[in-house]
């Protein structure tokens, strides 16, 4: 199929797919609010809200937060779902190859992602000293979809390998670990030495630290990229390898 | 002539159920094939082995010369939503149009509709259809794309006389302009007002394959029903079932059946003569399997 084609089928899937989701508001506020409402108990009250880099760092990190669980909800417990429908096993027998649909749905990811930003952006903007030049807009929102991506792949390797309830359970039971041990909610330079050690082999930790070198211009530890790219890989080939064996739910 | 989709020796099992066990079936072009069988027979997953859903355990399938898990193979096929799933939040529109958008000539919004009856219908929101739309829609959209084979999987379940012979209208008119159909129904009516081929399904298998006139064949022609307290031995019965006075027989020929009856001087009455169904025939053919299953039950027990 030419390329132009999967180009178009991309376009469609993303459309439809942000239709579906946006027509059930209440399924996404929830993932969009938490981190905006986070920053506004944990970090407007506390003195470092007034420091540039200390709220520029904690902003980051709620950031990369809100990424997460966009890619593990949406994707993974939304995908769960949507396999245990019929017009999910319908839109297999179309002519339209893994590529178009698993795009679509990250375009569809990363949309709710921006909405869920705006309100972090604004907290951040009008109750701290939290700062962001414009020349570091373009590396933000790079450094942003490079961390999203693996936990993209995870998400999506949920979704298509697990039912909605076991996906749900998984989902809830990675966020938490996974968004504290990555220094999503406190700063690792506040970690015990042993849990820094794990912490630097996380995914999360890796997007972290880059979408903080992003915002604040900190020196980026040299093995974030080795990690983070590590991670991708690994989920992408499970992501990739989750959708092929997938034949919608099974019943036994 | 082009065989549009095909399975060798295809077996397909879910753990240790066997779905489909070794079945061999061509599709060629413009045929109406009806594919009949119990609940639980492997209709479904035939289909979707067909589809590209589900791949063979052992065995090959093909559509269009290839591998229907390659999404170009799937370009000239039509197929239908299992159950009413259709997205319940999109508008009617918008499900015909993301589906139409995956081919390159598809049939115009409107136009599709209106073959359905479900002009005006446009800018509801598929969730808040009758059931009977619903079905229309999920059938509508197999068509959407211009397709050259369509796979219906009991396409009219849950859909009133008049809306499932609209249904059947649009189905002949696309087998009449040449296109090719895969039918399930639960109906042998369906099947029996509609297709050129049956085959019958059970236990996985392929237990009959032909013409209606030839699976019909399958069992005596004529069924004569009638009363009586107790029939002696008459000839040229193939088959007969007795429910306390109600007796059922089977013959190739009911004229000298009859005679006999007469000429034995049997009081009987409530005479009923009938060409043995399809219906009848399906039954033959899958209740020596059932037979086997009840035994291996009881077994069990």
């Amino acid at each position: 199929m030419s390329t132009m084609n999967d180009l178009r089928l991309t376009g469609l899937h993303a459309r439809y797919q942000f239709t579906e989701t946006i027509r059930v508001p209440i399924a996404v506020i929830g993932t969009m609010l938490f981190p905006s409402l986070s920053l506004l108990f944990f970090v407007v009250p506390q003195s470092f809200a007034k420091d540039a880099g200390p709220a520029t760092t904690a902003t980051a990190q709620l950031a990369v937060f809100a990424v997460m669980s966009v890619c593990l909800f949406t994707y993974g417990v939304g995908v769960a779902e949507d396999r245990a429908l019929p017009w999910d096993a319908y839109t297999r027998t179309l002519p339209v190859g893994p590529s178009p649909r698993l795009i679509g749905r990250l375009i569809n990811g990363l949309a709710f992602i921006v909405l869920g930003l705006v309100p972090l952006v604004l907290i951040a903007w009008l109750l701290t000293a939290a700062t962001l030049p414009p020349s570091r807009l373009g590396l933000t929102a790079a450094a942003l979809v490079a961390a999203e991506v693996p936990l993209f792949a995870s998400g999506i390797s949920i979704g298509y390998s697990l039912s909605t309830k076991a996906a749900l359970a998984v989902a809830q039971s990675l966020l938490l670990p996974l968004a504290f041990a990555g220094g999503l909610f406190l700063p690792p330079e506040t970690f015990p030495g042993w849990l820094n050690l794990i912490s630097r082999w996380l995914p999360t930790r890796a997007g972290r630290d880059l979408v903080v070198t992003a915002t604040t211009g900190v020196a980026l530890p040299g093995t974030t990229l080795l990690v983070l790219g590590g991670w991708t890989l690994l989920t992408g080939s499970l992501a990739l390898w989750a959708y092929r064996r997938d034949e919608g739910r099974r019943f036994r | 002539m082009e065989i549009l989709a095909r399975t060798v020796q295809a077996t397909r099992s879910y753990g240790p159920v066997i779905a489909l066990d070794g079945v061999s079936l061509d599709v060629p072009a413009g045929q109406l094939l009806g594919l009949l069988g119990p609940n639980g027979a492997g209709k479904t997953t035939l289909l979707q082995l067909f589809a590209g859903l589900r791949r063979p355990t052992s065995g090959t399938v093909e559509l269009f010369g290839g591998d229907p898990r390659d999404a170009a193979r799937r370009r000239r096929l039509g197929c239908t939503p299992q159950e009413t799933g259709l997205p319940p939040t999109l508008r009617v529109h918008e499900i015909v149009e993301f589906v139409a958008g995956h081919f390159d000539h598809p049939v115009p919004t409107g136009e599709l509709l209106e073959q359905f009856g479900l002009t005006g219908l446009e800018r509801r929101q598929s969730g808040g259809l009758s059931g009977g739309q619903k079905r229309r829609l999920a059938v509508a959209v197999a068509f959407a794309g211009r397709p050259d084979l369509v796979l219906l999987d009991e396409p009219t379940t849950g859909l009133d006389v008049e809306a499932r012979h609209a249904l059947w209208d649009a189905v002949r008119r696309y087998h009449q302009e040449g296109g090719t159909v895969v039918l399930t129904s639960h109906y042998l009516e369906e099947v029996e007002a509609l297709a050129e081929r049956v085959v019958v399904i059970d236990q996985g298998r392929v237990r009959a394959d032909g013409t209606i006139a030839e699976v019909r064949s399958l069992v005596p022609a004529r069924r004569v029903g009638l009363r009586a307290p107790d029939l002696p031995d008459l000839a040229g019965v193939e088959r007969s079932s007795r429910e306390g006075e109600r007796y059922e027989l089977w013959t190739a020929d009911s004229d000298s059946l009859v005679r006999q009856l007469v000429t034995t001087g049997i009081p009987f009455h409530d005479l009923e003569v009938a060409t043995a169904s399809l219906e009848e025939a399906f039954l033959a053919l899958t209740s020596q399997s059932n037979q086997t299953v009840a035994s291996v039950v009881q077994e069990m027990v």
